[in-house]
């Protein structure tokens, strides 16, 4: 039986993915980033993408949500496909498509309000709901996002004034309180310390269940312990993807091979 | 190297302490020195009206009467016509600036507001006297009437009766939006230009247009150097006085209409210095004088106390 629909990670998972990426060409300017990128991403799933500084990561992540566009001089050619539709094609409406596709930055950026007006910021910006929903909605996120516990009696606070950490997982929470299909995640640990990041691993455990997760990562221990597929960069070049388990024990790539060996990057 | 220079590196971190604590305490001084000095060189007028002054609208130097009533009320509503004109444009202007300009456009319209902010206030008062109180008189405050006069809007109408002749309390407080206009409009734009691309980035992730974004996050995030451009530019409206003598009218007179001549303490301080001959009447004119530094030293005192406020209510950036 030769399925040529076969999706890029195999069949270890759902075999229509929620993100399909073919021909994927970026540039800043002149000056040209990623170079026919390839890559399925799996529904309900953590997708690791690592690679050394520089290779195009985050950049790749960003076309995702077509934030780059808020740069003038920044460019894509390719396909990005989500759940089969083209996001560039005219149909698709940006803002919905940024509330479907939510990202996690690497610094939290909690915005200069509440804790709770945080959560409730994207939520009032899509749908019109009564006060009292609105509230059982922050809840919900808070709790999605492993905060609740700690915030129920802050929720008046300056989102500011919460540890990294938690404002890492107030930006989870803002995130996931509009109901997005997948969480853009890069490098959300990098500026928290590891107690912190424990828990926020924990979280993208427990979050795939709900949402399709990709998440951009230097940690080599951490892309092998939380991701189901990885994919490496290497200067703007998809060099290796599959499952996480075959590129840490048999990496078919020998720059892969180096990378993850702690050889370079 | 000699003794001093010995002695010298040796307590060097004494003796810098020491001096900024000088250069610190210098300013205190100055600030303790010039009220007592007004209240000095007034405490004939003070004596003689005590705080009755403030609202006695009383101004006869023949008869050797003083209040500062018409005065205060000139300054605040001029300051207040300013303030309602060139803050709400500012803030669009230094939006426009940093979040929907082309690079090209913005730099350029940048550098022509930093030039109009440094414009001295004296072109502002003679451009104000020759070129726009005429235009006030023959163009702009004929329709002002025709449209929101008494006839059409009762009540506030009142502000836009009597003759239009160009100069008084409304040329005032335009001229004075004017200038502070280019101040206010730059700095807000270095406000907004710090709030980090990546927290705005985060907004536009969640799906807000530019509009969400700003007014929700950019403003928010930038309210305290907002607050703190505009009480600058309150502080040099209130204080403003070239400009805005040339064009007030220079009346003490208390009108409910802004086309009548009126006066601000600024502005009566310009003018009758050279006239107070008698004692009284100048130490009224310093007691004036000390009004106004109270007003300004409160507001400033007010603009901190509320953004120590907005602080802790949101943690603002910046
Ligand atoms: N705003 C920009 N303008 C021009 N070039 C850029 C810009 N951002 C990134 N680049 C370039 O694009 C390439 C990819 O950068 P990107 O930030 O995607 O790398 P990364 O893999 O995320 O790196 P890191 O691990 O350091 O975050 C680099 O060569 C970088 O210099
Ligand atoms: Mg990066």
């Amino acid at each position: 039986m030769s399925d040529v629909k076969l999706p890029l990670y195999g069949e270890m998972a759902d075999p229509t993915p929620k993100i399909s990426v073919r021909g994927l060409d970026f540039f800043y300017g002149d000056h040209q980033a990623l170079f026919s990128n390839d890559i399925d991403i799996a529904p309900n799933r953590v997708t690791a993408v690592i690679g050394p500084s520089g290779c195009g990561k985050s950049t790749h992540l960003r076309v995702y949500n077509r934030i780059f566009e808020l740069y003038r001089e920044q460019r894509v050619k390719g396909a990005v496909l989500l759940n089969g539709e083209n996001i560039f094609a005219p149909t698709v409406k940006l803002l919905d498509l940024r509330r479907r596709v939510g990202m996690i930055f690497q610094k939290p950026t909690p915005f200069p309000m509440s804790v709770f007006e945080n959560v409730a910021y994207g939520i009032r910006l899509h749908y019109a709901v009564s006060k009292s929903e609105l509230d059982g909605r922050v809840e919900e996120a808070l709790k999605g996002a492993a905060l609740w516990e700690e915030v129920r009696d802050l929720l008046n606070r300056p989102g500011t004034a919460l540890s990294g950490g938690q404002q890492q997982r107030l930006c989870i929470a803002r995130a996931i309180a509009v109901e997005p299909e997948v969480l853009l995640m890069d490098e959300p640990t990098s500026a928290i310390d590891p107690i912190a990041t424990a828990k926020i691993e924990e979280l993208v455990e427990g979050l795939k269940g709900k949402y399709t997760i990709v998440i951009v990562t230097h940690n080599m221990q951490q892309a092998a312990r939380i991701s189901d597929f990885t994919a490496f960069f290497f200067k703007g070049y998809i060099i290796e993807f599959g499952a996480t388990k075959q590129i840490f024990t048999n990496p078919h790539n020998k720059k892969t091979e180096e990378y993850i060996t702690g050889r370079f990057g | 190297m000699t003794r001093f220079h010995e002695y010298l590196s040796e307590h060097f971190e004494t003796i810098f302490r020491w001096f900024t604590i000088l250069c610190a305490g210098t300013v205190l001084l100055i600030m303790a020195g010039m009220f007592i000095n007004l209240a000095w060189n007034a405490r004939l007028a003070i004596g003689e009206f005590g705080l009755g002054f403030l609202w006695s609208d009383a101004w006869d130097p023949a008869l050797n009467e003083y209040g500062a009533f018409s005065s205060i009320y000139g300054t605040l509503v001029s300051t207040l016509i300013a303030m309602a004109i060139a803050v709400p444009m500012s803030v669009v202007i230094a939006l426009f600036l940093v979040e929907l300009a082309h690079p090209t456009v913005s730099k350029v319209v940048g550098s022509a507001i930093e030039l109009l902010a440094a414009i001295p206030s004296i072109i502002y008062g003679m451009w104000g006297l020759f070129v726009f109180a005429p235009i006030m008189a023959e163009t702009v405050q004929p329709f002002l009437q025709e449209t929101l006069g008494l006839e059409k809007v009762p009540g506030l109408g009142r502000l836009f009766t009597g003759a239009p002749m160009g100069i008084g309390m409304l040329t005032a407080g335009l001229i004075l939006a004017l200038m502070i206009l280019p101040f206010i409009s730059a700095v807000m734009r270095d406000v907004f230009a710090m709030v980090p691309p990546v927290v705005k980035e985060s907004a536009y992730g969640m799906g807000s247009t530019t509009w969400e974004v700003t007014h929700k996050v950019t403003l928010r995030y930038g309210i305290q150097g907002i607050i703190g451009a505009c009480f600058l530019g309150l502080g040099r409206a209130l204080g403003e006085t070239m400009a805005v003598t040339f064009v007030i009218g220079n009346a003490h007179r208390i009108s409910p209409s802004l086309y009548d001549a009126g006066n601000s303490i600024a502005s009566t301080l310009a003018n009758e210095f050279a006239e107070a001959s008698e004692p009284i009447y100048l130490h009224s004119l310093i007691y004036l004088g000390l009004v106004l530094l109270v007003m300004t030293f409160f507001i400033q005192l007010a603009a901190q106390w509320w953004v120590a406020r907005l602080k802790k209510s949101m943690g603002a950036g910046l």
